[in-house]
């Protein structure tokens, strides 16, 4: 049973955390920080699929190791790299190992990644995977046939931008999305809770728990690439200025005021958070205890 | 040339369901040679279409939809028909019906399915492309094409990708969905993105053996190839 639709069904705060895996087949130190300092701080961990196209270590083989060591993975599953026949196979793989948890993400270009080369697939989109899902649940797959024992605990969810301008586009496929069957979202970066805010009140007719997206800006370096490169996020000069003017050594402790901050400022907004702290995770528990969601 | 098949009755009539008006707009060029357009294709569609309740406003053949200028110019004749219409219902491949959508305000409807591009006779497209993919969709995306101007081929939407209006993977390239977003909101359908299918059938991407040998307009096997054969032989 997947503790996260528990608590998100049951109305309760719920925190995740993100891991992304290595390129390589030694994951002692991604472990040894999960351990540190996931367990026991966030209810569940997703785990990046070839995140921003780059080759690592995939999502299925780290979901199963984090249930093995005792965590609730979150997994991630993009539709860039494999067809339907593919995916679905691995849901069912998953399913055997334990997962229960499963983000549906479209996936990033491969252009974007480190095999710009590569064909991408997309078969399938979020829409269509998260529709895989439900139909699966119900026993059969795609082609209609049935399942010799259906993944009936799955529990799947979906992501958005909130910032996105306009967002109205997003709003619409939020709602395709929640018909498709996601149970939950996970949003992208958000650093203007007004914004969020009015974000929500449009998406509140869809009554499906919403975490908001806490990455940690590291630097004011990080803030300036976000804000040119990354779709619907905008880090505002309330939090490049303080990280500016703080020395190196303080950056981390301004950094983490600020987010614990931000988090505070969206809590009542929202029904939970999903922190992706991107080598950060050591700061992972100070964050959430400042931010007074413990 | 382009090759396409008409779209059966039953799907023209469900993708026509909310437009009463319509205008039959054909192509003189390829949906001839595939007869599956020109004068006697538009006449037929015509009576259909008036057995089905709906009022056809008006129709044209324009050689060459794929020539947007020509099809611009050439409807400039038909403003006062176009104002009476609901929707244009274009008998041509994917890029015409993509040339037509970007010159006028109304909804253009496909009739035909895209299947294989052969020779490229006649063929002028501008940023209008077709794939072929033989499940044509611009009916419901205002006549912007998600399969070949989406860098992933999308179908249901936006991709967390898009940035001021345009694509992740070049920011020069407008991203399709915030087109067909803008188009479709322009025309009072945003509606008609609940309508998409999920989930696409790729078979008829791949074209059979006897479409990818279409040559009916050079005639090369009956006449060209087949007859210097012929005459060796003797």
């Amino acid at each position: 049973m997947s503790k996260l639709k528990e608590a998100l069904e049951a109305g309760t705060f719920a925190v995740t955390g993100e891991l992304g895996p290595p390129k390589g087949v030694n994951i002692a130190a991604m472990m040894e920080e999960a351990e540190k300092y996931l367990k026991g701080c966030v209810l569940a961990v997703n785990v990046t699929d070839n995140q921003s196209s780059v080759m690592r270590i995939g999502s299925l083989g780290i979901s199963a190791k984090l249930v093995s060591a005792g965590f609730e993975p979150v997994y991630q599953i993009t539709c860039r790299d494999r067809n339907r026949l593919a995916i679905q196979s691995d849901i069912l793989s998953g399913y055997l190992l334990g997962v229960r948890n499963i983000l549906a993400l479209t996936g990033d270009h491969p252009s974007l990644g480190d095999h710009p080369g590569a064909r991408c697939v997309f078969d399938l989109d979020s829409v269509s995977l998260l529709h895989t899902i439900a139909t699966m649940k119900n026993g059969k797959d795609l082609s209609g046939a049935d399942l010799q024992g259906a993944p009936k605990e799955l529990f799947a969810g979906a992501s958005v931008t909130p910032g996105a301008d306009p967002v109205e586009p997003q709003l619409l496929k939020m709602e395709k999305k929640v018909e498709a069957g996601a149970r939950f979202f996970q949003t992208q970066a958000i650093y203007e809770p007004a914004k969020f805010e009015k974000f929500m009140k449009a998406a509140g007719k869809l009554k499906i728990p919403v975490l908001a997206g806490i990455v940690i800006v590291k630097s004011p370096a990080m803030a300036k690439y976000m804000n040119e490169k990354v779709a619907g996020v905008f880090v505002p000069d309330e939090i490049i200025k303080p990280l500016s003017a703080a020395s190196k050594e303080d950056r981390p402790k301004v950094a983490i005021d600020l987010m614990a901050k931000l988090m505070k400022d969206l809590k009542p907004m929202c029904q939970g958070f999903h922190i992706m702290a991107m080598g950060w995770e050591k700061y992972v528990p100070e964050l959430i205890s400042k931010a007074g969601t413990a | 040339m382009i090759v396409n098949v008409a779209k059966p009755m039953e799907e023209l009539k469900n993708l026509l369901a909310d437009y009463r008006r319509v205008f039959i707009l054909g192509c003189g060029g390829c949906p001839l040679g595939c007869e599956t357009g020109g004068p006697a294709r538009l006449e037929e569609l015509k009576a259909e279409l008036t057995r089905a309740d709906r009022s056809v406003s008006g129709t044209q053949m324009i050689d060459f939809l794929c020539n947007k200028a020509l099809v611009g110019a050439q409807l400039r004749y038909q403003v006062p028909a176009l104002k009476n219409s609901d929707a244009v219902l274009v008998v041509s491949c994917g890029v015409g019906v993509q040339a037509t959508a970007a010159m006028i305000d109304l909804p253009s409807l496909p009739a035909n399915n895209t299947l294989n591009s052969q020779g490229m006779q006649g063929l002028w497209p501008s940023v209008e492309r077709c794939d072929g993919c033989g499940d044509c969709l611009l009916h419901l995306t205002g006549g912007i094409c998600p399969i070949t101007r989406c860098a992933k081929n999308l179908i249901n939407g936006q991709c967390g990708g898009t940035h001021d209006g345009k694509c992740e993977v070049e920011n020069t390239r407008d991203c399709a969905w915030h087109l067909i977003y803008e188009k479709l909101k322009a025309l009072g359908k945003l509606d008609n993105l609940k309508k998409l299918p999920k989930l696409r059938d790729y078979r008829n991407w791949d074209v059979s053996d006897r479409e990818r040998h279409t040559t009916r307009w050079a005639l090369e096997e009956d006449q060209l190839y087949q007859a210097p054969k012929a005459v060796g032989k003797q």
